[in-house]
């Protein structure tokens, strides 16, 4: 069969079950776009921006393990790929993307929107293929599918010039099954090393399991779970292993890392075995690696050999996809007691549960925590995904947002991309369009990549976006706070009214600034047919614990401190609306000397709208000095 | 930390030697020198890289490079009884005092003389990397006018041939033939 180049595209991704892709046309890529329209069985989403259709290529992916496609025209279009294909790679997202090339005549001759996108793009791709011949087209996206998704999976780019989407070739599908003589994506560890791994978890008397990512990839939620009930072994999740291991399930401590739980960083110093699944040793879940669990054997089982040593040394190495390794390994698992061992950790977190803000009584303000602890409760009955940004929100996500199921959490975890999360939402919708998908994101990163609210208003689609709105950039005025003496150098945002900017895409917006009406927020969003904006108008200076400094050992943290000067006095800094910005922007670049953004004018009308403080007299001088206990 | 030298078989595809150097320089390893070539396979080139690093840092370089799509085969060769050898091009100053000496060290180190005009000599030095070395030291105090050197290639000594055909993957010794456990044994070792 004789078909042109564009036309061998949809046919290729219509044989791989494409049934949705994201992307924006331009000339390059026109031929292509030409012959979609003889394709109706593919949705084409337009984007507003590249990056969008890569983030939401993403979280297609990461919402139904499938493989997600996005397409841009050359250079520019190509170019603004590049975050979301590095966002994808460093979380093992498997997406194609496909790009417009100039003609290959003119390749090297810095045409109009020409750019080597191989080249840009190829520390960023699993592999990458630049097609010249429209008959390698086809083999060309079958290999890029098959690389996707086998293995370690990851973002392929194909990038296809014009000249040969235009010219014919003949297509047969069957003739171009990849041919990768180099490509190995099914290792599998040696029978001696499972006897090794099973000596050491046989034997431990401290283990402590640490589930990542690679559990949700490959699906083995109940054999994690197996292993954790067999041999009574505690198990601590990273950012991304969150929805791995039901947050419900008795042996799951919680979060690791620099956000992590501080019992569950304490079990892993303390423990004598780490068993590590499907994760990656982060510098964000070791901190100082010379420290980093000293007394622990480690087993790392991972699907990537070069993860292995990489950054902390491991005693065994068990490669290969993680159920076939779980099903090697459980059957010579021994059942075990280890009641000291519990008893130890459940005395460290005893000692964690008083400083957490989720029990403390309503204020009468709003606390991010409180939104997102919130939303987990009025609708855990329903069928949620959540998609979080990068930032304060999204660690509070993690801790206060309990997952039971696997996908359920869609993050930028290793990049830590912000303007992430709602362009990844719209996708996730498009993989799962009969669960509930919530966008947690602050008001910094929403401002990157609000545009896809327009996206989202076009197609009709459902997500429900909770802007935590603290007008800063959070996260960073934190370590500016802790790191940098409270010089909070450009972290003060503003932004637009969310209310009004919904409504002029045809959205609905809300805002909320009390916990009482987090219920019927909750519920009217979810009734409402069609995107939701919702506004939570958060304490401002309002910070994660606890929180291990960068390099600092793991079980140094910086702890809530006990009597948490914020959430006894309520509030500290008055909402302003948007028409008043300039003069919050203005006052915060010299704060006053108790470190909150407060115009003078304000304050005696701010202090009559704040609850009594416990100790008003105290109040000011304390904010002042709010100096860090740590643990 | 110490050399070691790398044979990494890869398909003869545009932008393949882009996408190791890329690797080296992304992944913060040193190249000390890195040489390509074709083999007795069509379409098979082989690269010869030596790399500063540690035992566990060449054990990464070697995964790391196996994660690469048309990198068919890796072998360290550094703990092998293994051939290595690099050519030199040498061209040094000299005088009608000096040419004599000079000739003599060309002698002593077997180079040949490629090239000689009435105040250089061209000379051609092959053998290991350190004996070209060794040679740039004594013929500095003459005056070098040019010198390039190729880098290292390297073999493994022996009749056993690390390029099975088919397949070129690794066969690891220890592991039983033809068995898809054979793959990671090399990383197991590195534990």
């Amino acid at each position: 069969m004789k078909l042109t180049g564009a036309e061998i595209i949809w046919e290729c991704l219509i044989r791989e079950g494409v049934d949705v892709v994201f992307g924006y046309p331009g000339g390059a890529i026109l031929p292509a776009y030409d012959a979609m329209t003889k394709y109706p069985q593919i949705h084409h989403v337009l984007v507003r921006h590249e990056q969008g259709a890569t983030h939401m290529a993403d979280g297609y992916a990461r919402a139904s393990g499938k493989v997600g496609v996005a397409i841009a025209t050359s250079g520019p279009g190509a170019t603004n790929m590049v975050t979301g294909i590095a966002t994808a790679m460093m979380d093992s997202s498997p997406i194609v993307c496909i790009t417009g090339q100039v003609g290959s005549k003119a390749i090297g001759t810095d045409a109009f929107q020409e750019t080597d996108v191989t080249g840009v793009t190829l520390p960023v791709t699993k592999h990458n293929y630049l097609v010249t011949r429209p008959g390698d087209i086809a083999r060309a996206i079958r290999e890029a599918f098959y690389i996707a998704k086998s293995g370690r999976p990851g973002p392929v780019l194909v990038d296809i010039t014009k000249d040969a989407q235009q010219m014919t070739a003949e297509f047969d599908w069957e003739a171009a099954a990849p041919s990768l003589p180099g490509y190995r994506p099914n290792l599998r560890a040696m029978p001696s090393e499972y006897q090794r791994a099973l000596e050491l978890i046989n034997s431990a008397q401290r283990p402590v399991i640490l589930a990542g990512q690679g559990i949700i990839k490959a699906g083995a939620t109940a054999q994690v779970v197996e292993l954790a009930e067999t041999s009574r072994t505690p198990i601590a999740v990273t950012l991304l292993g969150i929805g791995g291991v039901p947050a419900s399930n008795e042996f799951n401590l919680g979060m690791m890392g620099m956000h992590g739980e501080a019992w569950v960083n304490q079990a892993i110093q303390q423990a004598d075995l780490l068993i590590a699944l499907g994760m990656r040793f982060d510098d964000r879940v070791t901190g100082n690696l010379k420290t980093y669990a000293p007394h622990a054997k480690k087993i790392h089982v991972e699907i990537d050999p070069s993860e292995v040593n990489k950054n902390v040394h491991v005693d065994v190495a068990l490669i290969g996809d993680l159920a076939d390794v779980l099903g090697e390994l459980l059957p010579g698992v021994k059942k075990a007691d280890r009641s000291p061992w519990w008893a130890t950790i459940n005395e460290m977190k005893g000692d964690s549960a008083v400083r957490d803000i989720q029990s403390l009584p309503d204020s009468g303000h709003l606390y991010a925590a409180h939104v997102i602890n919130d939303l987990w409760r009025f609708t855990r009955e329903r069928d949620t995904i959540v998609v979080t940004d990068v930032g304060q929100h999204q660690m509070w996500e993690a801790q206060y947002f309990h997952h039971d199921k696997p996908r359920s959490l869609i993050t930028s975890g290793g990049l830590g991309t912000m303007g992430f999360a709602l362009p990844a939402a719209i996708g996730a919708k498009f993989a799962c369009p009969d669960k509930d998908v919530w966008v947690v994101v602050g008001d910094g990163g929403f401002q990157m990549t609000m545009p896809e609210l327009a996206t989202a208003a076009q197609e009709k689609i459902k997500v429900n976006v909770a802007i935590i709105n603290n007008q800063y950039l959070g996260m960073v005025r934190q370590w500016q706070e802790f790191f940098y003496d409270k010089r909070y150098a450009a972290t003060p945002i503003t932004g637009p009214d969310f209310v009004k900017l919904a409504e002029a895409f045809g959205l609905k917006g809300v805002r909320v600034q009390k916990r009482t009406e987090m219920k019927s927020t909750v519920s009217e969003t979810l009734g409402h047919d069609g995107t939701v904006v919702i506004d939570f108008r958060v304490e401002k200076e309002d910070t994660v614990f606890p929180m291990v400094p960068a390099g600092a050992d793991l079980d140094k943290m910086i702890r809530r401190p006990k009597q948490d000067v914020m959430l006894e006095s309520g509030n500290d800094t008055e909402w302003q609306m948007p028409s008043a910005a300039p003069a919050i922007a203005k006052a915060d670049v010299k704060p006053h000397s108790n470190g909150h953004a407060k115009p003078a004018a304000k304050s005696a009308k701010a202090a009559k709208a704040a609850p009594k403080p416990a100790a008003p007299a105290k109040r000011g001088k304390v904010a002042g000095k709010r100096s860090l206990r740590r643990a | 930390m110490s050399k070691h030298t790398l044979i990494a078989y890869v398909e003869d595809v545009p932008g393949v030697l882009n996408r190791v150097a890329s690797l080296f320089r992304r992944r913060n390893f040193n190249i000390d020198s890195l040489t390509v070539g074709r083999t007795e396979h069509a379409g098979v080139s082989r690269l010869t890289v030596v790399v500063e690093t540690s035992e566990a840092g060449a054990r990464i370089v070697e995964a790391s490079l196996y994660k690469l799509v048309n990198v068919l085969r890796v072998d360290d060769l550094t703990r092998k009884p293994s051939l290595v050898r690099e050519l030199g091009l040498v061209k040094v100053l000299v005088s009608p005092q000096t040419r004599s000496q000079v000739l003599q060290l060309v002698d002593v180190f077997r180079a040949r003389v490629v090239d000689v005009d009435e105040k250089s000599i061209s000379i051609e030095v092959t053998g290991t990397p350190e004996k070209i070395a060794k040679f740039e030291l004594v013929a500095r105090p003459y005056g070098i006018l040019e010198m390039v050197r190729t880098g290292a290639v390297a073999m493994t000594r022996g009749h056993e041939s690390v390029t099975s055909n088919p397949p070129l993957v690794r066969a690891e010794l220890n592991a039983p033939a033809a068995d898809h456990h054979a793959d990671t044994s090399g990383l197991a070792m590195s534990v």
